[in-house]
């Protein structure tokens, strides 16, 4: 077969628009498949049901901003041939522009925790900033993840408080968590021209204001989880956002990508 | 069927005028449809018949999620990826419903998980074979799902309230499992390529024989079959049930333009029933007895993630602890 | 192995009037519960409203006390509305 299902979906034409919206959509993506590789070990029967939500929850979110995405791109090139299957299946791990810090690995539940608590706490305030957005599409979908990720930050900001103050094991390894994910939380908070654009023609809020309430938000529940503060002056690892990522995407990305690629000429599933 | 083989303690039946006064206005009450309820009195063995086979219902519950959360991080479109996301979930959902159930009867839950983890309980034998293709996914929607309909449906009619309260719950929020599971079959097979015309007929081929076990041995090699019978615990037998599915499932067969592995599979005009071909049980027992494709994987993933977790559940209950301490 | 003790679940459905028992579940504490309630009892948007209680806080009644308790308001017919026979002229009460 003949068409552009076989190929990759290459990053030439985008506008600062659907960047921002490949952002939002592969944030959701990348830390949704993360979820789908937790089915079957977590650490209570209950917290299955309660992973698997979120999980459900970011991959319905990826859809509406991917969706969102492949519109715009199908209208600038002209061809009806983009979806949101194609941006998700199609793309190589360059082209990705998610956070580095959703693409990290499982590891034990606190690095679980520890990542969805950092991830939950940013996505919950630039979603409520996005829900003012003036792209009334946009607004609309922020407005329904909004309270999606209102809920995820609760059970996350809950956990972090348990493992950080429950038993000695569960602190070290709370913290040790914490420690380790920390290098990746720098790219949250620096606006970049995409956001700065995205800021200036009021389709995204500003990202100072952001991370202020990042920062407020992740003091108390760190306070409250007698956990340690890393320092925001740390050496932060970036580039997630404009596609340079760590090793691990890629794996994920094999996995999650192999059917479409075992079976190019496959247009229905 | 989700419980096989689940012992009653008992071959042989009392008749009304064999049993002490207690016993037999218990069995009057079954008799009249009347349900039994966590605090009625019971006999001993009719709660431990209930334990077995509620618990047994919920390892394959978990256990199921298992092999279709081996297709989860391959699903092939976002759709699909939710869809099957959204039914392991309620497998797990499944299993709570009923280790809720199996509760009320003074059960532990975390004790009858421990005899799943270490090979005392059994869980239905079909979780025990692999999912190697995409196609698994459908197979295991429409064939496995469709037995267990079969088997779940009278059980929302079973004497025991608590279990027949839970299988409505499941029953209800099911009918989407099985649809779903033919639909990926039926996409495939109507607009798919070869290769996935030919994934979906291997996938059948696989899980053909082992959906037919799943009803458990025939009528004449279950021996535990009268009692629960008696107790209303189970309403039909395993080959009344077999039969009804096989009859449901073939003519959806031939929709798909698929092909059952059963050279002895045909109509019968005159009993308007589907015939078939003898079931290799020597295979059934051997899965049921731990030698299955993937029985020690499975019950290996289960005990790994459940004691991984300790230091989390660990962690929880502490920090519980403390809260109450600062309250108080 | 620490186990989470067992809570019962009581919902409120969109459209029911009172919280009803659905079941139970195990957590650790009580927000816990709440939130484990939720995950398991309201997945198709069933509820709107959830109480979890410990299930060593519920009492129940015995079947032993079943006659006294509910046998003597078996024959108080006249709390029934079909106990009042209205001529048909009345219609609809």
């Amino acid at each position: 077969m003949q068409n552009m299902a076989q190929k990759n979906i290459a990053q030439t034409t985008q506008t600062p628009l659907t960047d921002c919206l490949l952002r939002l959509g592969d944030n959701a993506l990348v830390l949704g498949q993360r979820h789908a590789q937790l089915c079957g070990k977590a650490p209570a029967l209950e917290e299955e049901l309660a992973l698997m939500n979120v999980g459900l929850d970011l991959f319905g979110q990826a859809r509406n901003w991917l969706g969102y995405a492949a519109e715009l791109m199908a209208a600038e090139r002209a061809t009806d041939k983009v979806d949101a299957d194609q941006l998700a299946f199609r793309r190589d791990a360059q082209d990705f522009r998610n956070l580095l810090l959703v693409e990290q690995p499982n590891g034990d539940f606190a690095d679980i925790i520890g990542r969805q608590f950092l991830f939950d706490a940013w996505h919950v305030h630039l979603l409520d900033g996005l829900a003012h957005s003036s792209d009334p599409r946009i607004a609309e979908v922020a407005a329904k993840s909004l309270k999606e990720a209102t809920y995820h930050l609760r059970r996350s900001s809950e956990w972090v408080i348990r493992l950080g103050d429950g038993t000695e094991e569960s602190h070290t390894r709370m913290q040790r968590a914490l420690n380790n994910l920390w290098q990746f939380t720098g790219e949250l908070l620096q606006a970049d021209e995409i956001d700065q654009a995205m800021l200036a023609a009021g389709i995204a809020p500003d990202l100072q204001t952001v991370a202020t309430r990042w920062k407020a938000t992740v003091e108390e529940v760190l306070e409250e989880a007698t956990l340690e503060r890393p320092s925001y002056d740390a050496w932060m690892y970036t580039g997630g956002k404009v596609g340079h990522h760590t090793e691990h995407l890629g794996f994920l990305l094999a996995e999650m990508q192999y059917l479409p690629r075992a079976y190019p000429d496959a247009t229905v599933w | 069927m989700y419980a096989q083989l689940v012992e009653t303690g008992s071959n042989k039946l009392k008749t009304l005028d064999e049993m002490d006064p207690e016993e037999r206005q218990f069995q009057e009450r079954i008799n009249d449809e009347i349900k039994i309820e966590p605090k009625n009195w019971m006999p001993d063995a009719y709660r431990k018949t209930l334990i077995r086979q509620i618990s047994q219902h919920a390892h394959s519950e978990i256990v199921g999620m298992l092999p279709e959360g081996n297709w989860l991080t391959r699903a092939p479109t976002l759709k699909r990826k939710l869809q099957l996301m959204a039914k392991i979930q309620d497998e797990a959902g499944h299993g709570l419903y009923l280790y809720s159930a199996m509760e009320t009867l003074g059960a532990d839950r975390d004790e009858e998980i421990d005899k799943l983890h270490d090979g005392r309980a059994k869980y239905s034998s079909i979780f025990n074979y692999p999912t190697l293709n995409w196609a698994d996914m459908g197979t295991v929607g429409w064939l496995v799902d469709g037995a267990a309909i079969v088997n779940q449906v009278p059980l929302q009619r079973t004497s025991y309230g608590p279990y027949a309260r839970a299988m409505i719950r499941v029953c209800k929020e099911e009918s989407f499992h099985q649809r779903q599971g033919f639909q990926i079959l039926l996409t495939m097979m109507q607009e798919g390529t070869d290769e996935q015309k030919a994934m979906v007929q291997d996938s059948i081929n696989r899980f053909w024989w082992p959906s037919l076990m799943m009803f458990g041995p025939s009528d004449e090699n279950s021996p535990n079959s009268a009692q629960s019978m008696a107790w209303k615990i189970k309403r039909h037998s395993n080959d009344e049930l077999r039969q009804r599915f096989l009859d449901q499932t073939v003519p959806q067969l031939e929709l798909l333009g698929c092909t059952a592995p059963d050279p002895d599979l045909k109509y019968n005009q005159e009993t308007g029933h589907y015939e078939f071909g003898e079931i290799d049980w020597q295979e059934f027992f051997d899965v049921v007895k731990g030698n299955g494709p993937c029985n020690r994987e499975r019950v290996e993933a289960r005990r790994h993630a459940i004691d991984n977790g300790a230091w989390v559940r660990e962690a929880a209950v502490a920090y519980a602890a403390k809260r109450q301490r600062r309250a108080a | 192995m620490a186990d989470w003790p067992l809570f019962e679940v009581f919902i409120r459905s969109k459209h029911g009037l009172n919280h009803k028992h659905v079941g139970s579940v195990h957590a650790a504490d009580r927000r816990m519960a709440i939130e484990n309630a939720r995950e398991l009892y309201t997945r198709r948007n069933e509820g709107v409203s959830i109480w979890v209680v410990p299930a060593s806080e519920i009492t129940a009644s015995s079947p032993d006390e079943k006659e006294p308790l509910f046998d003597p308001s078996n024959d108080k017919v006249y709390r029934h509305a079909s106990f009042y026979k209205l001529p048909k002229e009345v219609g609809h009460m």
